[in-house]
């Protein structure tokens, strides 16, 4: 069919940098969809890792949501778990664990996060969907945006904002629901009675996804994302990455189906430019491993499905380390040079980290005790001639059942504790108490002298002991 | 920026400020401009270690944009908000303007929580336990600093427990005493008493009122010394609730026990102050902070 002259030919490959500004105005990148194994992978970890974000509010626990984070009252329920502010470091472990998987599998694999797990890379895939859903191909998508206005384009574009703005939107609202139980704040919506944080929220993450995954794209990955650049330092020549077997490609030129590319000195490249199409982030991969390159594997899915159309075999693209593409290493030998030093360091303390981090929740003790000693009273006589120091603990239940707790104290002889009767805390609760030591007038000379507060769960398994000072005057 | 006598400091950061802005527009404005040579390979044509070649990856546009929206909001920012010298900002946003607006905001919520106390006597205030929880912090906040977290005092701070009072117990003699503060004074005495001996005679009288040990001969010769007191403490020492003069027969030893704190006592006199919380509380916080006082030493009526 002759092309008609309102449908331009549209170049392939970005032309070469000739704008020899500071700054450089964005191509806005089409990318072709395709269908392969990376590109299944890359679906299977959209359903998986929405499911969990968009389902995860969702779940009860009892009597409240399976995961809520109540900033307002400093609680943050995990599963079984009832956290409090001072468990912050099960947060930092978490965020180490998390950077040290992220070294682990770039090590070995490249950027597996970038390709398929990154809220960047998820959205912007689901963004696209919808964009080819309504907008048609890739080649449609281009044609539409070179039109001027008519009422189709309107319509269509409205259309996919509409659809954006809607995903979007679910997402703020589910990420808000973290915070605040989902199903209230469903109800609070329902009824136009949302906080003005919560709307202020669910506008605000609405906004990122919409712009980051309907717009920015890939400029997150190549200009803003702190990630995306420092996992080259994690890369070396065995890590696997997506690479083109140049040695097998070249010289790349178009050939017919029955053509002997052999005879003619012709690489098994075919130079269709698929490889590029299909490219989320708009590069030619052929022209080696590069910063922009999120691994994602996709060019390999185009190439291969080229590669079968030609008969050659696949593979001119593929998963591979630099040095098994340069020295044509089996599976086997690739394998074998997994466990190399770096791996080994990452997995260790990635294995260490994890366990260390489980086996101290599993042995968490579900209550936790804050000393504060009186500041303006040092000591005072008491009836009896005793001498009596003053203390407030405050008792944090980390259960969700209303808890009886028993203050007794020791590192002193004749030491005595007062209020001895049980003092009960809520499910989930703090409570302030007002306790007061004492010891006979002359048991201890003059200065601080270490005690400890020892508070224990009445019919439980939870004690805790605090240190702290008891003070005799001069 | 009342800090300084003439404005010059003003004028000079308000310029700084400016310029410095200006500069940046300036410079952006430069780099825009810029043309770099690139070759065909896209890099500058710097080589480092042999063959550590400068690639030439230009800046998106938009990040340009970010730029100038930046030096967009710091200029509407220094002309709504303080920032540029000592210029206050068209919009007269203080910091300490924005605390006013909060504490009135925060008071005005709780103002229906404190309107339901104001019908409402001590007595059946301290027997509200949601009364009686604001009031714990109410006085962990503004009292526990001198009479402790549990309210027992110590040395030269009275314990507000027991059933001893300076200056009365009831209700309305605490929310006074919160409300005005307190001043007891007491003047040097040992110029009315007479010699260190008679002194020392008087404190072991004093000691006696209580029942607490002393020597029984100089009690007896220290007791018609006693008189000099007698116009605060009263006759027999029960002391005066009208001037705070303390109770010198129970076991309350306010600013110390024993012969040397007493003759300490007589020959220095004591100043003490408790504050007075009006104006910083409100009346009916000064109302539920006096129930609280109250219900530590007497027993509340259930409503």
């Amino acid at each position: 069919m002759p092309a008609s002259p309102n449908r331009k030919i549209i170049p392939i490959a970005p032309a070469a940098q000739d704008d020899g500004g500071l700054y450089v105005a964005s191509r806005k990148i089409y990318p072709r969809s395709i269908r392969g194994l990376f590109a299944r992978w890359r679906w299977a970890m959209v359903f998986v890792t929405q499911l969990v974000f968009y389902g995860l509010p969702w779940l009860a626990w009892g009597e409240r949501q399976v995961v809520l984070f109540d900033l307002a009252a400093r609680r943050f329920y995990l599963f079984g778990l009832v956290l409090y502010p001072q468990d912050l470091i099960y947060l930092a472990g978490l965020l180490v664990i998390s950077a040290l998987s992220l070294f682990l599998f770039t090590a070995v694999a490249g950027r597996l996060w970038c390709g398929f797990a990154c809220p960047q890379t998820v959205y912007t895939e689901i963004f696209l969907w919808v964009e080819e859903k309504i907008e048609g191909s890739r080649t449609a998508r281009m044609r539409l945006d070179g039109e001027p206005l008519s009422m189709e384009k309107l319509v269509k574009k409205w259309f996919k904002h509409v659809v954006w703005i809607g995903l979007a939107m679910w997402t703020g609202f589910t990420f808000v629901g973290y915070f605040t139980p989902i199903r209230e704040l469903g109800m609070a919506f329902l009824q136009t009675r949302m906080g003005s944080w919560e709307v202020f929220w669910v506008f605000f993450y609405a906004f990122a996804t919409y712009g980051n995954a309907g717009f920015m794209r890939e400029q997150v990955c190549k200009y803003m994302c702190p990630y995306a650049r420092f996992q080259s330092a994690m890369f070396d020549n065995d890590t696997l990455i997506v690479g083109y077997d140049g040695g097998r490609g070249e010289p790349r030129a178009p050939r017919g189906r029955n053509v002997d590319a052999r005879a003619k000195g012709l690489g098994d490249c075919i130079d269709c430019g698929l490889c590029v199409q299909v490219c989320p982030t708009g590069i030619d991969i052929r022209d080696g491993l590069q910063y922009e390159c999120i691994g994602c594997g996709l060019c390999i899915d185009a190439c291969d499905t080229v590669m079968d159309k030609m008969g050659y075999p696949p593979g001119l693209i593929r998963y591979d380390t630099s040095n098994g593409m340069a020295a044509g290493w089996t599976l086997r030998q690739r394998l074998r040079r997994v466990l190399r030093p770096r791996v080994l360091v990452y997995a260790a303390v990635l294995a260490a980290l994890t366990i260390g981090l489980l086996a101290s929740l599993v042995v968490r003790t579900p209550l936790k005790v804050d000393v504060v000693r009186d500041r303006a009273s040092l000591a005072r006589i008491a009836e009896g001639g005793r001498l009596e120091n003053v203390y407030r603990l405050q008792l944090m239940n980390a259960t969700e059942r209303p808890q009886r707790y028993r203050i007794a104290a020791h590192g002193i002889e004749g030491l005595s504790v007062s209020p001895d009767e049980p003092l009960a805390v809520d499910a989930a609760q703090s409570r302030w108490v007002a306790v007061r030591l004492q010891i006979p007038y002359g048991a201890m000379p003059a200065g601080s002298h270490t005690v400890y507060f020892d508070v224990r769960e009445e019919g439980g398994e939870a004690r805790v002991s605090e240190k702290a000072v008891f003070l005799v005057p001069r | 920026m009342s800090d300084f006598v003439s404005n010059f400091w003003s004028n000079y950061v308000a310029a700084a400020s400016v310029l410095s802005i200006l500069g940046c527009l300036l410079l952006l404005w430069l780099t825009a401009r810029k043309r770099v040579p690139s070759s065909a390979d896209n890099t500058t044509g710097h080589v480092w270690d042999e063959d550590l070649r400068e690639a030439n990856n230009p800046m998106p546009l938009w990040w340009m944009g970010l730029f100038v929206l930046t030096i967009v909001f710091s200029l509407a920012y220094l002309a709504f908000y303080p920032g540029l010298g000592s210029f206050s900002g068209s919009l007269g946003w203080s910091s300490s303007g924005r605390y006013q607006e909060e504490v009135a905001k925060a008071n005005e919520a709780l103002a229906p929580v404190y309107a339901r106390f104001e019908a409402l006597p001590v007595e059946r205030i301290a027997g509200d336990a949601g009364a009686m929880a604001i009031g714990e912090r109410l006085f962990m906040n503004n009292c526990a600093q001198c009479h402790g977290s549990d309210a027992r005092g110590s040395k030269g701070f009275p314990n507000l427990v027991d059933a001893d009072w300076l200056y009365g117990g009831a209700p309305d003699r605490i929310i006074e005493t919160i409300a005005k503060g307190r001043v007891g004074v007491m003047p040097p005495m040992a110029a009315a008493v007479g010699s260190a001996d008679d002194v020392k005679n008087l404190a072991n009288y004093v000691l006696s009122l209580s029942g607490s040990p002393h020597d029984s001969l100089r009690a007896g010769l220290g007791k018609s010394k006693f008189a000099a007191c007698a116009a605060c403490h009263g006759v027999v020492g029960a002391g005066n609730q009208a001037l705070g003069a303390p109770n010198l027969t129970d076991n309350v030893w306010l600013h110390g026990y024993g012969e040397a704190a007493i003759i300490s006592q007589i020959v220095n006199g004591k100043h003490s102050e408790m504050p007075a919380q009006e104006g910083r509380l409100t009346d009916a916080q000064i109302k539920v902070l006096a129930s609280y006082v109250w219900g530590l030493s007497n027993k509340p009526v259930s409503p």
